[in-house]
Formats: structure tokens, sequence, C-alpha cells
């Protein structure tokens, strides 16, 4: 690749998800965009970008920036933020409001549904956490595609291997062929909608919890500022926010700080107010 | 070092799993029938063990059964890693003692997944 179909690309991403290409990354676009490329009946990745330079056509470009922006995911990916819901989070929540009420979740980058799904299932095994409280669990992601995977909860069995304690996949997955299909009272907790974050996204409401994991780190700094200030928005003013192992909010906004002891988990700062 | 026992009839899965292991820093054994891997087992239990179903002379759960009955046998953690992939092995599995459950085939991130989820990683 050239560079300067390297600097198109990069921008094009950048305009169209706060995706940051760097040149450490370029190992990705052969193989994330070469599918795309046979798909639509070219030669190669570098006949695509060819295509889209000379004639911009949305629906190539949208599939470039699927292709590019769709990251790999798994259920209970890094543990430790579930235990930190289980453990922290909710008790603290349940501490303050006495229980009942409604609990929601907002899981930023859903994927093809891992994560969401992994919350429901921390949640539905500790009801004397919650206690009562209905829960509303919204999944978002910029790709329509991977949502619809998510939707219908079927995992092949590679899939449910990586993360899912045995345990876990014989309570909550019924096995359906070849395939596992989470079970209805597990799916049914969780709704999706397509949502680039880099767009308004107050129609969403006001959540509790916001998983918002590795997804920040593709973004440029303007961006990270811009979508955490968004972010604190949304959140109750005892709610929590958690942030991938490798994230943090230091030098990027005053909107939120981080809860101490507890690596990933960021509380609203009461002194914050963004600015009109 | 953590020990690990493999235990299956296939050699060339034995193999595999002795490759992914050892780059987990396990120290391997092997056995290629659940008779012999009870034999390795009463000359010093392992850490761990990963553990075919169907196999000559003693099959996967036969083993764990005698495994779990055995002095010192409540002690390492039983991987299964089978072809078996319905709900009626996998619940037997767990009733009979096992801790996880592998599915065939697996790669190296289903086996350290596995592990971790267990504690041995």
């Amino acid at each position: 690749m050239t560079p300067q179909d390297f600097d198109f690309l990069a921008q094009l991403l950048r305009q169209r998800s706060g995706l940051v290409l760097t040149p450490d990354k370029s190992y990705l676009i052969e193989s994330r965009l070469a599918p795309v490329a046979r798909r639509e009946g070219m030669n190669s990745v570098d006949d695509l970008i060819a295509t889209i330079r000379a004639r911009r056509d949305e629906r190539i470009v949208w599939s470039i920036v699927d292709a590019m922006t769709t990251n790999e995911t798994f259920f209970f990916r890094d543990k430790a933020p579930f235990d930190l819901l289980r453990d922290v989070v909710l008790p603290d929540l349940t501490s303050k409001r006495g229980g009942g009420g409604k609990l929601r979740v907002w899981c930023a980058a859903a994927s093809t549904g891992q994560e969401p799904y992994s919350i429901a299932m921390t949640i539905d095994q500790a009801p004397q956490i919650h206690k009562g409280a209905m829960v509303e669990i919204v999944g978002t992601d910029i790709s329509p595609r991977v949502l619809e995977k998510a939707k219908s909860g079927l995992y092949s069995q590679f899939e449910v291997q990586r993360g899912l304690p045995i345990q876990l996949l014989m309570r909550y997955f019924d096995k359906i062929d070849e395939s596992w299909r989470l079970k209805d009272s597990i799916r049914s907790t969780v709704q999706y909608r397509t949502q680039n974050l880099l767009e308004d996204f107050r129609g969403l409401g006001k959540f509790d919890v916001i998983f918002c994991r590795n997804v920040l780190i593709y973004f440029d700094g303007a961006s990270k500022t811009n979508v955490l200030e968004r972010l604190a928005q949304q959140l109750n003013d005892d709610g929590a926010l958690i942030l991938g192992a490798a994230e943090t909010v230091m030098g990027i906004t005053d909107a939120f700080r981080a809860a101490s002891g507890h690596r990933g988990l960021y509380l609203r700062n009461p002194g914050w107010r963004r600015a009109a | 070092m953590k020990t690990c026992l493999v235990v299956d009839d296939s050699r060339v899965v034995r193999k595999v799993a002795r490759r992914i292991l050892e780059e987990m820093r396990f120290d391997i054994s092997e056995a290629a029938d659940g008779m012999e891997a009870l034999e390795r087992c009463r000359g010093g239990m392992p850490d761990a063990i990963l553990l075919d179903w169907n196999m000559p002379v003693m099959n996967g759960i036969d083993f764990l059964r005698a495994l779990r009955r055995e002095q010192g046998g409540e002690k390492p953690v039983v991987v299964f890693c089978t072809t078996e992939n319905d709900m009626d092995h996998i619940a037997e599995a767990i009733r009979s003692g096992a801790n996880e459950y592998i599915m065939k085939p697996f790669d190296s991130e289903i086996l350290e997944s596995k592990f971790a989820e267990v504690g041995l990683v």
C-alpha cells in the first residue's frame, strides 16, 4: 500500500468512526480488508482503496469502516471488570438506594454481544445484590452487522469456550445443532442499538453503570475528551464508568475521578460541569 | 513448576497439548488411557490433568471416578478435553468431579482460558 493510500484510509476512518490508524496497526489493513475486496469482486486491497478514492461509494466505505472497527471480543474478557461490577459497583449502588427501582447498564462497544451478556449473567448470579431492581442493559456498537449476531444470541463452540466457565455454559446456554444459544432469560435483558460514539447519544437516556472498554484507545485525544465528557452526562451522579485496563481519564478530562484501589473503575467528579 | 498429566489415546493430541502446556510452563507427563493415568497418579498426584473421554482399556469418566476415590485424588484439577460436546456428557463430567470441560477441537487460547478459569495459570 502506498503512503498516500494509507493516509487516505486513515483520514476516512478517523472521520467516520474516530478510529486512529497508526502505522504500527497497518498490518490489520490487509487481514481486515482483503475479505471486503473479495466480496466486492476486486483483486486486492489496493484496488479497493483506488475504487473509493475515485468514487466514494458509501456502501463500500461503510464496509471498510465496519471491517476495520470490529474488534475481538470474548465472554468475561479480562474477568476483573465483572468482579468489580459484582463486588463493588452493584453493592455500592444498592446500599445507597436500598434496592428496588431500575438498574440501567450501558455497554458502549457491545460488538457480538459477549460483553453485555457477561454483564447480564453477572447480575443474574447476584440476585441478593440488586435486590429485585429491574435490570435493563443497553448494548451499542457502530456496526449493525455485529449487533445482528449479538441479538441472535447464537455462538459457535469456539466462541463459548473463550472466557466462559463451563458452569455458566451449562446454566445459561442450550445446544442447537452445532451452535450454542443463550437462554431467553438472559437474552431478553439486553437491548441493542446502533450508535457511533462520535455522534449524539443522549437519546439512550441515563445510566447507572457504563462499560466503555477498549474503545477509546483507538480515538485521538480530542475525541477521547469529547466522548468521555458526554458519557459523564449520561451517567447518574452515583453511577460508575468502567474502562479497559490500559485506559485512563488522567490528562483527558476532569469529568471523572479514579476510584482508589479499583483499577478501571471511575466515578463522576461532583465538581465538574461541562462547558456550555 | 506445576505438573500436568495429559491423558489421550491419540499421540498427536498429546503432542499438541504438550507443546501448548509447556509454553504455559507446565511440566508434562503423558498417559494413553485411564488405567495408565491412574497408575501414574498413584506414583504422585499432578497439579492438573487434561483428560480425554473415549479411550481403550479405561475411559476418561471411569478414570475420573476412580481418581476421586484415591487417597489425595481430590487434589488434581481435572479438565476434560473431548469431542463429546453435548450437554449430557458435560453434565456427567462435572457431576463426576471434573473442574472444567473443553470441547475438541481446541487451540492454545481455549486451553489457556480454561486453565485460567480454574486457577492453574
